[in-house]
């Protein structure tokens, strides 16, 4: 085990992190607290409560969510995409390190800096909305399983990526609508049934369910039904991780 | 003694079915200046890259340091510097993170005496705590070569290591790379600028079409393969060349003041004091006479297009 190839590429992109604050930590906190503050405070002081939660209160797991999806994705996918595209990637290709080894600098660092990011905007969420958390063990689980799987998945999009829309598309024009659709702002149980039967191909909709559960105790699937879709899109992630350096698919010719 | 790197029967074929390498064999020996010349597209670079990891073998097997370098990858690239073609920094960082990272990358515990040596050595510690995108050219090929060294590697590859480099530059690298050479760092570098390469190297490959045409010490290539010319200036123009002479290798100039007598090195010297002898009975005097080889650059230009 190289450890030291783990920690030097962890500190590389945890450095990254702080060099970039601004973009990927306070813009995702202010962008969340905006959700807050119309959804939350203005326009959800007149909305009726959601299986006995307020409107604000109900909201704050999928929000979330949202951001724990987004910059895991684009953390990820930028921390391998930028040393391909700048030519510094040789570095990593010709150093005594093993792919399980780069996997775990790149995406331990995308994933940390979800979770510390998760937690702020939970910190922030408490100026505006009272909220409780009925289950923090799953609620910590629930946050560490998907800034991990995300991050995988961003690392995905970053390898296959040959352009900087692309790392773009995947982000903006799925993963959004799938948790705007996913149940962020209501219950699956509000929509006509064709509609629900349609969600439940939206895997964000396990995700946000699962959380929301873990806040107040109620969710749209059952739980267990939950953690296991995220196990299952966690594994593939690692199966498609482990055939891309497994081929050197884009990485090496 | 066991050679550094040691490569068997290495060729490779691109997914698009382009053979960059055909069974390559090549061995370079420990402490050795190993220059591989070639023209663009020959696959210097491709080489270069299956050794240190960055591209897949198709067939052969390539130990470094005595490690196989798909089975013993660890060791293998551990061993092993590389400052690629390519001037790619990580612009954002400072020299010193940049540097001390490709330690750690290497597996190597932190050390910041040895990188304080390294890049005072290559004149960068002043710039230590600048970012790598405020640096000119030369001080980013500069910290590529940090980077190389950082993890105090036994074997160095340079592709290409003065391309671009201004004169200054290019001494400093070869006063480093003879230091290097002194502690026992085995040195291999790729070059376009033949007189690097009969400046520094102890043993010169030639690459050609993704075949190794030849290996031999520099001093034998150069002796072997270099023509030796003699030039006479003449006293007095001479219209047309004498027949006695239109049997050896020899040329008049233009102007009719000078012969140029060619001869293998090798060759026994005997032709030259024929020569001068038949000038002599001929009754054709000279004012003066040199001799030179020919450099590395010819005989490379004369390799490549057989």
């Amino acid at each position: 085990m190289n450890f030291y190839g783990v920690r030097a590429i962890y500190n590389f992109e945890m450095a990254r992190m702080k060099r970039t604050v601004m973009q990927s930590v306070l813009s995702p906190v202010i962008s969340t607290c905006l959700y807050f503050v119309v959804f939350g405070s203005a326009i959800g002081s007149r909305m009726g409560d959601i299986d006995n939660i307020s409107y604000g209160a109900y909201i704050i797991p999928g929000l979330v969510m949202l951001s724990l999806l987004m910059q895991s994705i684009s953390n990820a996918s930028f921390g391998i995409y930028m040393p391909k595209f700048s030519g510094t990637i040789y570095e990593v290709l010709s150093a005594p390190v093993s792919y399980v080894e780069v996997v775990l600098g790149y995406v331990g660092a995308a994933a940390t800096k979800s979770v510390i990011l998760g937690l702020i905007i939970l910190a922030t969420a408490r100026l505006f909305v009272d909220y409780e958390v009925l289950h923090p063990f799953w609620m910590v689980a629930f946050l560490v399983l998907t800034s991990v799987t995300f991050s995988l998945f961003g690392f995905i999009i970053g390898i296959w990526a040959d352009g900087f829309e692309k790392l773009q598309i995947v982000p903006m024009m799925i993963v959004t609508p799938l948790v705007f659709l996913g149940g962020t702002f209501y219950s699956i149980d509000m929509l006509p049934s064709i509609w629900q039967t349609v969600s439940l191909f939206n895997p964000v909709v396990y995700l946000i369910s699962g959380f929301r559960w873990a806040f107040y105790g109620v969710s749209d699937v059952h739980i267990g039904i939950s953690v296991g879709m995220t196990l299952v899109f966690l594994t593939a992630c690692m199966l498609a991780v482990w055939y891309i350096f497994k081929t050197g698919y884009r990485l090496r010719s | 003694m066991q050679p550094d790197i040691s490569v068997q029967h290495l060729s490779k074929v691109y997914g698009d079915g382009f053979q960059a390498l055909k069974d390559i064999n090549l061995e370079i020996k420990r402490g050795e200046i190993f220059a591989l010349l070639g023209p663009n597209g020959a696959g210097k670079t491709t080489l270069i890259s299956i050794i240190c990891g960055i591209t897949n073998l198709s067939e052969g097997k390539v130990e470094a340091a005595g490690h196989d370098i798909v089975r013993q990858y660890r060791k293998a690239r551990q061993s092993i510097g590389l400052v690629p073609q390519e001037l790619n920094t990580d612009s954002f960082e400072t020299v010193w993170n940049a540097v001390s990272f490709s330690r750690g990358l290497f597996g190597k515990a932190p050390n910041p005496e040895h990188i304080e040596k390294v890049l005072k050595d290559l004149s960068l510690w002043d710039k230590r705590n600048n970012r790598i995108m405020s640096l000119s050219g030369g001080m980013k090929r500069r910290v590529m070569i940090a980077k190389a060294l950082s993890h105090e590697p036994q074997i160095l590859f340079l592709d290409e290591p003065t391309a671009g480099v201004d004169v200054e530059l290019r001494r400093d690298m070869w006063e480093m790379v003879r230091k290097l050479r002194e502690n026992g760092v085995t040195i291999i570098l790729t070059t376009h600028y033949i007189e690097e390469a009969e400046e520094m190297a102890d043993r010169i490959g030639v690459i050609r079409e993704g075949q190794i045409i030849l290996v031999e010490e520099k001093d034998q290539l150069m002796s072997k393969l270099g023509k030796k010319e003699l030039r006479l200036q003449l006293q007095s123009k001479l219209d047309k060349m004498p027949g006695e002479l239109t049997l050896e290798p020899i040329e008049l100039s233009e102007d009719g003041y000078e012969l140029i007598y060619t001869f293998d090195s090798q060759q026994e010297q005997a032709g030259v004091a024929r020569l001068l002898r038949t000038l002599g009975d001929l009754g054709i005097d000279y004012r003066d006479l040199q001799t030179r080889e020919s450099s590395l650059e010819e005989i490379f230009v004369g390799l490549v297009h057989e």
